[in-house]
């Protein structure tokens, strides 16, 4: 039964995804009742809903067979404080008139779960976050991307001149370690279809890059923090090893670019007075990013595992972070260690719980 | 350092000590002679200084250090930190000496190995909400592998293997000058304590992102803590909101150490460690950063690991550089022990937590160690030196009991200033110094108080301990010289009777009056307030009133049926080691009976006495004295000295207490023989220390409790008897 939606709600965004049949007969046309074709017509002809709602148009999957049906894959965000809105709406399009489930997945299917029941008159099925999460990204990558690759990786990382992104054939997966960068960071080692575990997690993540950048300098959305960090230089405000040794620190093989103490110029009332935002920007983009690399970097030496796939929506438009996290994986493992990406980002969860919806029906 | 000076050096200390030595009797009348001759000498002896002051008071330590500069052939001075590059010109053009840079990390590690092999309890672990906030570890006899995180701006992460093998592992950008600089950024809070300060009263939960905010209410069907941060900072994640600096200082906090707990536990995993040493200016003494780094460690290692932190981090460096310089004289062949008179101990930096403390401590800072002539070595009759804790309680966590010694020490200080004055009649100034004297142990006992953790594991051994080296920094090397040689001489002239009347005893009630000698003998200690009384009261209270003032069989412990059966049918024992305590009546009218008899089943002996000189505790050279004027009475005593059947030893110590892991050079000697039982008398060695120590071989433990509050917590009354006779298991 129509319609099809896979809902991931996070702790920053809701992640939508919606299929939309294209292989209608003129006799389910005719069956499709109004309420349906409704919300077909408005998600499907629009591209922003509200003033907050987006869809990814550029990551629309079109022409896709699932459970039979041909039909587009669709990509919506909105923001997580917009979730009351959302529930308004679908309650006023009488969603819950077409009997159907919803399947959602995060943290918000558990805190909205009761704000469906009363206000939407609907009932979620809850998915567990991580699952659906897996299922989504080995789905996405094995139907790939309208005919191109799903996932890449960047070649020579560590060169600025001659780097570029490339397709990456993810075949045979396993093992491998997925990092999910979301406001909050978590770490899984998935060893095949059904054999996972979440190794680790931190919180320092895309919230933490956005609450920060928030405080620092004032800009009010993700898009603005970024595009402030690509104008800005870090180095004004980390301290490297060359500001304390001078060049290298050859004891212990540390090159002079590396970071020492992230914000540590800020140390000194001088260097914070000279600073700009763009530069605290950037330099709060550097700090998260390398500290992500790092702790995905110790978890696939512990896990013994060489390849690890960066997805998330700290990702989307973020070219600065993924370069770095290539650069600095291959960098620190000396070549050992290889970073993925994969360009649909943050939506593997709600595509997870689509996936759950049909395998369930 | 960045805003502290970190000094050490090395200097000889001249001090008086006491000595003994035989008169020569020949043609004398011995009758009314004492019996032997009581001096005090001059002795140099080494010690290492730490100092830890204010950058800004540079030029006056320079000053200090040129006035007291002796080695003319000291061309170079080490020096590494930050400041070593700052203070350079300075330094030379002041001393006259050329600064040597050494490497930070190498000096850290250095200094780190020095204090972990030679301080007891210099490491702990950091209790949140607990009486007692710090626990210190006992130390391992074997310090490596460790991992040492150093907290700095950044964080270096170094494992070290050995002595000289060390390698950074990793580390991190994300450090101290994170949170200071970021800090500074968000709340416009110059300082770093400052800023841990703001840290310490906000709450974290209104600009963290928790995993109860993302699941609602919830969590709990998923197994989650709710508490738990999703996303640091995931709350401020909007321009028209303002947040409170207190908040985002702790926000902030627990985001940095965090961030260093879970890399430091992901280095451990990865290179199979357990053992993490945190140091640098982040941790350096600050409660706020011990509690969130010992949180993070226990949750990202699932309680496996244990954050460890150490009492002179903040020396590491400078120690380190000094080893450094004094290479050649390879300082690593000594053994060094904390002087507890001339160190000021480990003081709590947090502003809000000693705000009185901070003030005292917070300029100037100091440590001295001691050289020891030998190396010390454990007993190697210990079953297992790892987990052996010397001390029966631990006064630290203990509240009552340490309420109680303190105020017992307290009250026994004006007549300990008293008897010390006494001690030297001749000297002008010794009213002088023993008021110096009193004052500063006074002042170690308050601070004690306030702060128990000061030293390490506070333990009725170190407050003796500490009141030793108090007396011995006022040259009072021995104020109990005479009382000593006085009752030597009184118990020598009893040893004929005694040993008379227990011959014409039984084998079995001759066994008991042994024991009961033993016991009544140790009831002559003048450390016991009890006994000090008496003593003083009635100069007729002998050995006969002793032994009345005994508890009756069954004994509050009591094992005598057990060890009389291993007499009576057992093999005798191959070679006897006994830990004498008192001198006079205990040692000769006590002690030697029962070493008589033992010699006399053929077990050979080992009496193993002080070094120096501790209350009125028998000192190895006074032994030497003593036996041999036994020697001359008892033809038993005699032939086994001349064949080497017993043996005197010293064990290295001047404590009222006996530490069986450290100490005990003189024993080198004894190791051949096949030691099978051990002898431990006396309240200090037997009670205080050792009362839970596991041996290899058969052991025996006696002493007559002196002190009422003590009798009473172990369920009896003042003479209380124990006598603990122990058989490994097999």
């Amino acid at each position: 039964v129509f319609p099809w939606f896979g809902l991931d709600i996070g702790g920053t965004l809701v992640k939508l995804v919606y299929f939309e049949p294209k292989d209608i007969t003129a006799e389910e046309e005719e069956e499709e009742v109004e309420n349906l074709k409704s919300i077909r017509k408005y998600l499907t002809s629009n591209v922003a809903y509200g003033s907050t709602g987006i869809r990814d148009v550029h990551l629309e999957l079109r022409d896709l067979t699932l459970c039979g049906r041909k039909g587009n894959l669709h990509f919506i965000r909105f923001p997580t404080h917009d979730m009351p809105a959302f529930i308004q709406m679908g309650s006023e399009k009488h969603f819950s008139s077409l009997h159907t489930t919803l399947c959602a997945t995060g943290g918000g299917a558990y805190k909205f779960e009761q704000d469906f029941r009363t206000m939407g008159d609907l009932e979620l099925c809850k998915l567990d976050e991580l699952d659906c999460l897996i299922k989504g990204v080995l789905y996405i990558d094995s139907v790939g991307f309208n005919g191109h690759s799903e996932c890449y990786y960047f070649e020579n990382p560590t060169d600025a001149e001659r780097c570029q992104k490339l397709p990456f054939n993810l075949e045979n997966p396993y093992p491998l370690l997925l990092v999910n960068i979301g406001s909050g960071v978590s770490i899984l080692a998935v060893y095949s279809k059904e054999n996972y575990k979440r190794v680790t997690g931190t919180s320092l993540g895309g919230g933490t890059f956005f609450g920060l950048c928030c405080l620092l300098t004032g800009c009010s959305t993700f898009e603005e923090a970024l595009e402030m960090a690509s104008q800005g230089d870090s180095t004004k405000v980390d301290k490297l090893v060359r500001d304390i040794y001078g060049g290298d620190y050859e004891r212990f093989g540390l090159p002079g670019w590396a970071v020492a103490s992230s914000f540590g110029n800020m140390m000194s009332k001088e260097k914070r007075e000279s600073v700009s935002k763009e530069d605290l920007a950037r330099a709060t983009l550097i700090t998260i990013t390398n500290n992500i690399g790092s702790i995905a970097r110790m978890c696939a030496l512990n896990e013994n595992i060489n390849r690890v796939v960066f997805v998330g929506n700290f990702l989307r438009i973020n070219t600065i972070s993924m370069r770095l996290l290539a650069y600095a994986l291959d960098y620190w493992s000396k070549g050992q260690l290889k970073a993925l990406f994969l360009e649909h980002e943050g939506y593997f969860g709600a595509v997870g719980a689509l996936l759950e919806l049909l395998d369930s029906a | 350092g960045g805003s502290l000076t970190k000094l050490a050096y090395y200097s000889t200390v001249q001090h008086k000590v006491a000595r003994v030595r035989s008169f020569d009797h020949s043609g004398k009348d011995i009758e009314n002679e004492p019996l032997y001759e009581i001096s005090v000498q001059e002795e140099i002896t080494a010690r290492l200084h730490f100092i830890k002051f204010e950058n800004t008071y540079i030029e006056t330590c320079l000053d200090f250090i040129k006035d007291h500069l002796v080695n003319t052939e000291t061309k170079v001075i080490k020096a590494t930190g930050g400041g070593a590059y700052k203070f350079k010109d300075l330094i030379e053009k002041k001393l006259g000496l050329k600064v040597d840079k050494e490497d930070v990390m190498t000096c850290l590690i250095k200094g780190c190995n020095f204090v972990l092999r030679n301080i007891p309890h210099e490491v702990f672990a950091y209790q949140k909400d607990s009486d007692t906030e710090f626990r210190f570890q006992t130390n391992h006899p074997n310090i490596f592998p460790y991992l040492l995180v150093n907290i700095g701006s950044g964080v270096s992460i170094v494992k070290v293997e050995t002595e000289d093998k060390f390698e950074w592992i990793g580390g991190s950008s994300i450090g101290g000058g994170t949170f200071w600089g970021l800090g500074a950024l968000l709340t416009k809070t110059k300082k770093f304590d400052e800023l841990l300060q703001l840290a310490s009263k906000g709450q974290h939960t209104n600009v963290d992102m928790l995993v109860k905010d993302v699941y609602g209410g919830a969590y709990q069907t998923l197994g989650l803590s709710g508490n738990l941060i999703a996303s640091s900072f995931g709350k401020s994640t909007t321009a028209d909101k303002e947040f409170s600096k207190e908040d985002m200082a702790k926000s902030l906090l627990h985001m940095i150490s965090n961030d260093i707990g879970q890399l430091a536990c992901l280095y451990a995993k990865l290179h199979n460690l357990d053992k993490i040493y945190f140091g640098g200016f982040f941790i350096r003494g600050h409660p706020v950063t011990m509690r969130t780094i010992t949180y993070s460690i226990n949750f990202f290692s699932k309680g496996e690991v244990q954050a460890l932190f150490l009492r002179h981090e903040g020396y590491l460096g400078a120690i380190g550089a000094f080893l450094k310089g004094a290479e050649q004289d390879n300082p690593n062949q000594y053994s060094w022990g904390e002087n507890y008179a001339g160190s000021s101990g480990l003081m709590s930096t947090s502003p809000d937590v000693y705000p009185m403390q901070r003030t005292r401590s917070g300029t100037f800072d100091m440590l001295e160690m001691d050289r020891l002539e030998r190396p010390l070595v454990n007993l190697p009759l210990l079953k297992d030196p790892s987990t052996y804790i010397p001390d029966t309680v631990d006064l630290t966590d203990d509240a009552m009991a340490r309420k109680y010694w303190l105020t017992c020490f307290e009250e026994a200080l004006d007549g300990v200033a008293k008897r010390a004055a006494a001690s030297q009649p001749d000297s002008v100034d010794a009213q002088e110094r023993a008021e110096k004297f009193r004052q500063k142990y006074w002042n170690k006992l308050q601070t004690l108080r306030q702060q128990p953790f000061a030293y390490g594991t506070l333990t009725v051994r170190s407050l003796l301990d500490t009141r030793e080296h108090c007396l011995n920094e006022f040259n009072f090397p021995d104020p109990y010289s005479k009382v000593k040689q006085k009752e030597n001489g009184i118990a020598l002239k009893c040893f004929q009777s005694v040993i008379e009347s227990l011959d014409s005893l039984g084998w079995e009630e001759r066994q008991f009056a042994l024991v009961k000698g033993l016991l009544a003998g140790n009831v002559f200690d003048w450390g016991a307030k009890a006994v000090s009384d008496v003593l003083e009261s009635e100069p007729q209270f002998g050995f006969e009133e002793a032994k009345s003032k005994l508890q009756e069989r069954p004994w509050l412990e009591d094992s005598y049926s057990q060890w009389l059966q291993r007499l009576k049918e057992g093999p005798p024992h191959k070679c006897a080691l006994i830990f004498a305590d008192n001198s006079g009546i205990d040692i000769i009218l006590g002690v030697f009976p029962f070493v008589r008899e033992l010699l006399s089943r053929g077990t050979e002996v080992i009496l193993a006495c002080n070094s120096g000189p501790a209350l009125n505790d028998v000192t190895y050279s006074e032994s030497l004295i003593v036996t041999e004027r036994i020697a001359a009475m008892d033809p038993v005593i005699h032939s086994a000295l001349r064949d080497e059947k017993l043996l005197l030893v010293q064990t290295g110590s001047s404590s009222p207490c006996l530490d069986l892991r450290g100490g005990l050079w003189g024993l080198g000697r004894a190791r051949q023989r096949q030691t099978d039982l051990v002898v431990i008398e006396g309240m200090g060695r037997a009670i205080h220390t050792n009362y839970y120590a596991a041996l290899r071989c058969e052991s025996l433990k006696l002493a007559v409790i002196k002190n009422s509050w003590l009798a009473d917590r172990l369920g009896g009354k003042i003479f209380s008897v124990i006598f603990k006779y122990e058989v490994p298991c097999k």
